[in-house]
């Protein structure tokens, strides 16, 4: 689905990622982890394409096209979603008016409309927090929760969730978790998590572990297990 | 010499020839021709005569935007040569048909705006509008038709809200006013369709020195709405109004202007409303278009517990320059004034927004709130605030909140990254900055406005 070549990464003069390759391929869900500041935030904005870092070397494919130079919003409409470790908030325009933007002229409002009501039933969100200003005044995990439900209506097909486990309560991440394991059919899912604790209820089939920028190992969900009892050193 | 004099004792006398020859420049003849060929009482030339006075004595602001390009001698002040700015449509400038074509005005309203065809054909609408409104008691007439049929009431009115020697346009504007709208409305009446001048007919469309009374008897409501979203084409650079409106014991007036001029005319305009006991006025004003505006929509809170509100939006791109806000004079006890003003500026505009609020000695246990936000969307952009504030009595809450915004990186990498381009992101982020304030216009204006606003962020209206 998405393969990376080789990929080198600054930001602000200093390189972040080193040499990274790697295929991730279609229909699996794969868990990326390792210590703070290892880049994985990294690894998720380089495939958003956000204007602060610079690809210096290498190339980024998506179903066998090459997208290294392909800009934020492209990549969006090729179907790579990121969901992000920090949502913003934005006075005045509500989530309702994000997506209707987002997917003019592919999809109804009214439609629109009626999904975001109904995920937000199942996400369990709070009527007012989909009416009111994106984010104005939410929880942590609500903040969360919204980036899931812009997920299920923008149906992508490669997603990015960056640490949606952090700042999170466990009813909360109960849902979500169960929420993207029903949504994985058909998607590929990369899960960037600090604590690991979404992998209790959405079993990778791959673990990647990131160290000083680079991906140190790769294993199945036991290695997940591992970090959990021993930590990075290895 | 004179072919026309003026003798306030006994009127004017008219040589048998006379022509009124349409000629550039002001001077004290042209005012007594304007008031000869509308055929005014003669208290209204002794007014238009008296202003024209001050206005050559009274100098051009030290502040403000820079007005010193204006050339007082070049312009028409009555009746150009050619009644029409463009005598087909062919003549518009390009930008301007193809606004009209993004935002969707139909052909009619088209050659309408663009001064092609004379009136709004909108006779069967105006007809029943102006039905309705008489047997309510309700006048509505353009202010030249308004002097010819209620002077009495003109006469009490005008100019006691905003005398001529106010400031220098206001007494260019008495001098020279004409068009503009009369609007009263008896006691207790309340009318519930927002007035429009559109509705005006057979009257000029967007006059340069329109001249505007709105009379609110007690407990009467009004809605009025002035200029439209639609770019107005004109070749008169100076546009100088002056609107007076008073809101008598528990009535409410809300005015709302969406100005979008050309970007060649300077719009210079002084707005008054003085409000009585327990009276509620709201200016709503949005300042989109012209070279320059200097515009401060005021309130005189009179009597006790009156209320005032103004909401301004301006937005300014290339080298437009709006210096726009708020003026509240508390005068009395329990008054309440809230200001909110939102501005932009993209692409070297410069928006500054200019606030005075006084509360006087007599004014105890008022309440004033003034919000004023800019979002400026690069690096060459400007905003500037002056807020003045002087207040005069202890007993008084006063909050001041302002706040300048860029339009972060992070917030439209947010919105690129579901899918939604720069252009569209600025403009989403925009829509969402003025919505307090456009939730308080008509449905069809907020469509329009925003419409406006994107399509002049995107830079494809001149």
């Amino acid at each position: 689905m998405i393969s990376l070549k080789d990929l080198d990464v600054y930001v602000s003069e200093k390189q972040i990622l080193k040499n990274i390759n790697f295929d991730f391929e279609k229909e699996k869900v794969y868990a990326l982890m390792g210590p703070n500041g290892c880049g994985k935030s990294t690894l998720a904005n380089v495939l958003m394409a956000h204007p602060s870092y610079e690809i210096r070397k290498g190339k980024i494919f998506f179903d066998k096209e090459e997208i290294t130079d392909l800009p934020v919003e492209k990549r969006a409409k090729k179907g790579i979603f990121l969901s992000f470790q920090q949502p913003l908030s934005l006075s005045g325009v509500n989530v309702f008016q994000l997506l209707r933007l987002s997917l003019s002229g592919k999809k109804d409002p009214l439609e629109i409309k009626k999904n975001i009501e109904n995920l937000a039933k199942k996400l369990k969100i709070k009527k007012e927090l989909i009416e009111r200003s994106l984010n104005d005044g939410a929880s942590g995990g609500e903040k969360k929760k919204m980036e899931v439900l812009q997920a299920a209506i923008l149906n992508p097909k490669f997603l990015i969730f960056d640490e949606v486990d952090t700042g999170v309560d466990v009813d909360a991440l109960k849902i979500i978790a169960s929420f993207i394991a029903e949504f994985k059919k058909e998607r590929t899912i990369l899960l960037i998590t600090h604590y690991n604790r979404i992998l209790r209820y959405l079993k990778p089939d791959k673990v990647l572990v990131m160290i000083d920028g680079e991906i140190k190992k790769v294993g199945d969900y036991r290695l997940a297990e591992e970090i959990e009892k021993n930590g990075y050193q290895k | 010499m004179d072919d026309l004099t003026f003798d306030y004792r006994y009127g004017f006398k008219v040589k048998e020839n006379y022509v009124f020859k349409s000629r550039k420049g002001l001077d004290r003849k042209l005012v007594a021709e304007i008031s000869y060929l509308k055929k005014e009482p003669k208290w209204m030339t002794k007014i238009r005569l008296e202003a024209y006075d001050n206005f050559v004595k009274k100098s051009i602001p030290s502040w403000g935007a820079d007005l010193s390009k204006i050339n007082f001698d070049d312009i028409y002040y009555y009746i150009k040569p050619t009644d029409k700015p463009v005598s087909s449509w062919q003549d518009l400038p390009k930008e301007i048909k193809e606004t009209y074509d993004k935002i969707g005005v139909p052909q009619a309203e088209r050659d309408f705006l663009a001064g092609v065809s004379a009136q709004y054909e909108s006779e069967v609408v105006y007809k029943s509008i102006q039905k309705e409104l008489s047997r309510q008691g309700v006048v509505f007439l353009d202010m030249d038709s308004g002097l010819r049929e209620h002077p009495e009431i003109v006469k009490e009115y005008f100019g006691k809200i905003v005398p001529s020697s106010d400031n220098k346009f206001a007494s260019l504007n008495t001098s020279v006013w004409s068009g503009g709208s009369f609007l009263y409305v008896p006691k207790g009446v309340r009318v519930s369709l927002p007035l429009q001048a559109y509705f005006r007919i057979n009257a000029e469309r967007f006059g340069q020195f329109e001249r505007t009374l709105i009379i609110a008897e007690e407990g009467s409501y009004v809605h009025y709405i002035e200029g439209c979203t639609a770019p107005i084409y004109t070749t008169s650079s100076l546009h100088s109004a002056v609107v007076e409106i008073i809101v008598k014991k528990g009535a409410r007036v809300r005015y709302t202007t969406v100005q979008n001029w050309s970007h060649n005319v300077y719009n210079l305009v002084t707005k008054r409303a003085k409000v009585e006991e327990e009276g509620v006025m709201e200016w709503v004003d949005c300042n989109i278009g012209s070279y320059v505006t200097m515009k401060y929509p005021s309130c005189i809170l009179a009597g006790k517990g009156a209320k005032g509100e103004v909401l301004s939006i301006a937005y300014a791109s290339g080298n437009q320059h709006q210096d726009a806000g708020a003026k509240m004079i508390h005068l009395a006890p329990k008054t309440t004034s809230r200001i909110i003003s939102k501005s932009i500026a993209k692409n070297s505009g410069r928006t500054s927004y200019r606030g005075l609020v006084y509360v006087s000695p007599a004014a105890k246990e008022s309440k004033v709130y003034v919000s004023c936000d800019a979002l400026l969307l690069d690096e060459v952009s400007r905003s500037d605030t002056y807020p003045t504030m002087k207040i005069k009595n202890k007993q008084v809450e006063v909050q001041h909140e302002a706040t300048v915004e860029k339009i972060g990186e992070e917030k439209l990498f947010y919105l690129q990254s579901r899918g939604i381009n720069k252009a569209e992101a600025e403009g989403l982020l925009v829509n969402g900055f003025i919505e307090p304030i456009t939730k308080e216009i008509p449905l069809e204006y907020t469509v329009e406005l925003n419409r406006l606003i994107n399509l002049e962020m995107s830079g494809s209206v001149g």
